[in-house]
């Protein structure tokens, strides 16, 4: 194969499929050209391979020179022209680059708008909750027993094998140190203010962001890539009445009674390991069980699990609920919901626990 | 039957301030069919949003009844929204919901009927749709025509006297879309509906269209107003000849 320039005439000849390019001295020679002629002297053979890189070479020439095509192989010359037709776009390099300064004043204002939203969702939340009570609020029964079901029986199971693990695993390790002093039986009281102040909620928290806060916000966002966010809108109906509080509704009833199977798997967990591991009397571990546990720090796990549960659905919701209009979204608004419930409700611990502390609880 | 039913003046469209469309001005007559129509992206679905109040306008009024959608309060509104039915695109009915229940949804919101009542209103209107006896599937659960005149008896549940279409017969093969439009045709007719489409969808608009307005991307404002089969007889530029030929003269002049 060969390329050869002659005038304003790019000549072609030879067999075009293998090791075919248009050079750079090439384009250099034929940069200041008006017009330019793409010219057919006995080519033998060429395939799409060859239109690449002939329209490669081109490309950065077809804004400033008028390029004609002549007597090329008929598809080839079809090929190049279509591809030719539209004129390249600016380069990337020709935008205006931001500066540090100005990504962090974008990122700025983004996380600020961010906050702001979501506080105003919670508000939104607040107030449906409120015409709730005053019987104001338009929702269907059937929503809230369909997502009571989904986030109670449904979600036993699973609260209680993860609570078991956790109530085992710390019964285990708590061991292997009280071991030393001889004071294995003191695994009990461990386990049970362990699991009942904390770890219960803690616990059924992260294993329902995971499981509820997540399909929420995978269910909300859907609804809305399928516009029915808006009918709903469009109707007169309020999203967050809608949908936000039969969901809120199943979550804050079901939280405190799943923190509460929780607790007690957790205690049997612990149980286990002493029993069939330590070899401690069962009698004596309950004895010390029954010792060890305390109302104020059960009710404690409790209240986290009530909190835990406002965190997840305004979570879920909303990130639902501000979803994009695509595939993708969805997934992004499910990620976030599960994140930020997570993080919310370490944050939420942090405040519950200084209050606490600062009332003697 | 005088006073235009909906009526726009100086609008301008679009999203965070960036302008779509400028300066729109028209008026929707009683019981006309109203075509917006226009190429890809030009801002037909924009003006649709904005026109039902999803969307709010940069500035500018439409009138609807009356009311100003722009400015109008929470209790105008709720008195819009049981005035004007919309189909949207994919239907969008309540997928957790039976079409029964979708159905029902807008009467149990806003009419004191018994459940007696709504329940022979819901099974009139999925019959004049040509849903007779689907009134327990699910969306999921029928086919994609089927969900769009689902959604239309949606949107006919209050008797409204304004019904907006967003696009009717995109995913729909040539037989269904026809029916589509027949029905369109017939709810006009028989009940007096003003109707409202959006679509580019050529063979539709010349079948139903009575009157419509030509979006143009390129001076971004109406480039022509009328009766879209006028419009194809005395085209006022070559954009809308080209739109409304499928560009073939446009091919026959080069």
């Amino acid at each position: 194969m060969t390329v050869k320039v002659k005038g304003e005439n790019l000549i072609l000849s030879g067999d075009l499929t293998e090791k075919f390019f248009v050079s750079d001295t090439v384009i250099q020679s034929l940069k200041n050209k008006k017009h330019l002629v793409v010219k057919n002297e006995g080519i033998s053979d060429w395939n799409q391979k060859s239109v690449i890189a002939l329209y490669t070479g081109l490309r950065q020439l077809s804004a400033l020179t008028d390029i004609q095509i002549n007597n090329l192989p008929e598809g080839m010359g079809h090929l190049l022209e279509l591809s030719l037709k539209t004129s390249p776009k600016d380069k990337e390099s020709d935008l205006p680059k931001e500066d540090f300064l100005e990504i962090l004043g974008t990122k700025g204002i983004f996380v600020a708008r961010s906050v702001e939203s979501g506080f105003c969702f919670f508000v939104q939340m607040i107030e449906s909750w409120g015409r709730q009570i005053r019987g104001e609020s338009i929702y269907r029964k059937k929503d809230f027993l369909l997502a009571l079901e989904d986030c109670g029986p449904k979600a036993v199971m699973i609260v209680s094998l993860i609570s078991f693990m956790v109530g085992l695993i710390l019964a285990f390790v708590g061991a292997l140190q009280l071991k030393n002093f001889g004071a294995q039986i003191y695994v009990a009281s461990l386990v049970t203010v362990g699991m009942t102040r904390i770890m219960g909620a803690i616990m059924t928290g992260i294993i329902m962001a995971g499981r509820t806060g997540a399909s929420y916000a995978a269910t909300i966002g859907t609804m809305q890539v399928n516009e029915e966010l808006d009918a709903l809108q469009t109707m007169g109906i309020s999203r967050v009445d809608f949908l936000g509080l039969p969901r809120m509704n199943a979550l804050l009833l079901s939280m405190p009674i799943l923190v509460l199977v929780s607790d007690f798997v957790g205690i049997l967990g612990g149980c286990f390991v002493c029993v069939f591991l330590w070899e401690i009397p069962m009698g004596e571990y309950i004895r010390y069980c029954t010792a060890a546990f305390s109302l104020q720090n059960f009710l404690v796990g409790v209240f986290h699990g009530f909190i835990f549960g406002l965190v997840i659905t305004i979570c879920g919701c909303y990130f639902g609920m501000t979803c994009g209009r695509n595939a993708d979204s969805v997934g992004r608004a499910t990620t976030n919901a599960v994140v930020y419930s997570i993080v919310w409700m370490i944050v939420m611990t942090g405040i519950i626990t200084l209050i606490c502390e600062g009332f003697g609880i | 039957m005088t006073s235009p039913i909906i009526k726009a003046q100086n609008l301008n469209i679009g999203y965070d301030n960036r302008a779509i469309m400028n300066q729109l001005c028209f008026e929707v007559k009683r019981g006309d069919i109203f075509i917006i129509m226009g190429g890809s992206g030009c801002g037909k679905s924009t003006l649709l949003r904005t026109m039902i109040g999803l969307l709010p306008a940069l500035s500018g009024h439409v009138m609807i009844n009356g009311i100003d959608i722009v400015s109008a309060d929470e209790k105008e509104k709720k008195y819009l929204v049981t005035r004007c039915g919309i189909l949207y695109q994919s239907g969008a009915l309540f997928s957790s919901m039976s079409l029964f229940e979708n159905v029902a949804l807008p009467l149990e919101q806003y009419t004191s009927y018994s459940d007696q009542r709504i329940r022979e209103i819901v099974k009139f209107k999925l019959a004049l749709v040509g849903l007779a006896g689907f009134e327990d599937f699910y969306p999921s659960e029928i086919s994609g025509g089927m969900r769009k005149r689902a959604g239309l008896a949606r949107a006919l549940a209050l008797d409204p006297e304004i019904v907006f279409f967003d696009e009717p017969s995109a995913g729909l093969d040539p037989i269904s879309s026809k029916h589509l439009d027949d029905l369109i045709l017939e709810i006009n007719k028989i009940l007096g509906t003003t109707i409202v489409v959006v679509t580019h969808e050529l063979s539709s608009l010349f079948n139903i269209g009575k009157n419509s307005i030509f979006l143009d991307s390129s001076i971004k404002t109406i480039s022509a107003k009328g009766n879209p089969k006028n419009l194809l007889k005395n085209p006022p530029n070559e954009r809308v000849l080209a739109f409304l030929t499928r560009g073939i003269l446009d091919e026959k002049k080069s």
